[in-house]
């Protein structure tokens, strides 16, 4: 199965690319700008997008945490572990083009008065100090149990960091999509949902290199372990 | 310093491709380190397979000799 996997690898890869060039076109020239906020409206195609993928690979290693207590199979470590840090990189990037939205809307890199932001960045921070847990244990069936239940434990904090921009009371956060559906132009919500399809596969690209690339060096490790 | 609008937009994108690059770089090390690492134990290997049969070898001349 993974190397059916593998093989798929550079197809997906390639068609992450090309989504990723279309949703450039379509964000950058294509989408209609927004009557309010201007030309700085384009940074929504690619910081929406990144943020629901790190919730979605923060998701994947929770999930995979729970597939590792569940059945003992401990290969989830490693799936867990790979997905967790994809949601971090993302969630760097959430916080970075976030900040550089805040700077061209708000005119200020960060407030502390939004619980949106707040929250995320409690939630980045909770997934970074998942790291110096996993790293400050001997490597073994006691630092995979101990990082599922951690994994598992942040999962609770996706939900709250997502329904904050609706509960928060400042309103300073905008809300497009509502129970009404997306307050936008069909063309700029279809830029969204490719932009979206882009990121998303990405991660899934990035997801399986970096998985792929830590099995073959631990089976490099054990093969070197029976030669020497 | 004063960014305009369009300098922010184009810092947001390149912010995500300059990720997406050094993550890519990253990956690229790591298989050049693979790569080296695989060469290594292959001629590790392959020194030993010569041995095993340098030995196989002397043991078959061995008695033809006593």
């Amino acid at each position: 199965m993974s190397t059916s996997l593998i093989r798929t690898l550079p197809g997906l890869a390639a068609l992450a690319a090309g989504l990723m060039g279309l949703a450039i076109v379509l964000a950058l020239i294509v989408a209609p700008e927004d009557a309010d906020q201007g030309i700085s409206q384009r940074i929504f195609y690619i910081h929406v997008p990144i943020a629901l993928t790190a919730y979605f690979c923060f998701g994947l290693g929770a999930w995979k945490a729970l597939l590792l207590l569940w059945r003992g199979d401990e290969r989830y470590d490693l799936e867990s572990y790979v997905a967790i840090h994809q949601g971090t990189i993302f969630g760097a990037l959430t916080l970075i083009t976030g900040s550089i939205w805040a700077r061209a809307s708000w005119d200020v890199w960060w407030t502390w008065s939004s619980n949106q932001l707040v929250l995320f960045l409690v939630l980045f921070l909770f997934y970074c100090a998942y790291f110096m847990l996993r790293f400050s244990l001997e490597e073994g069936a006691r630092r995979a149990r101990s990082s599922a239940v951690y994994a598992l434990f942040g999962v609770v904090l996706i939900p709250i960091s997502f329904l904050a921009i609706r509960l928060a009371e400042d309103f300073i956060h905008p809300t497009v999509f509502t129970r009404e559906g997306p307050q936008m132009t069909g063309t700029m919500f279809a830029t969204f949902c490719v932009s979206w399809a882009a990121l998303t596969l990405l991660a899934y690209v990035l997801y399986r290199v970096e998985l792929a690339g830590k099995r073959l060096d631990a089976d490099l490790r054990e093969l070197r372990e029976v030669l020497l | 310093m004063n960014w305009s609008q369009a300098e922010l937009v184009a810092a947001a994108y390149g912010v995500v491709f300059v990720f997406v690059l050094v993550y890519v770089a990253i990956i690229a090390a790591k298989l050049v380190r693979l790569q080296r690492e695989t060469t290594e134990l292959l001629a590790l290997a392959r020194g030993r397979e010569a041995a095993v049969r340098r030995g196989a070898a002397s043991a078959a001349e061995a008695p033809g000799e006593a």
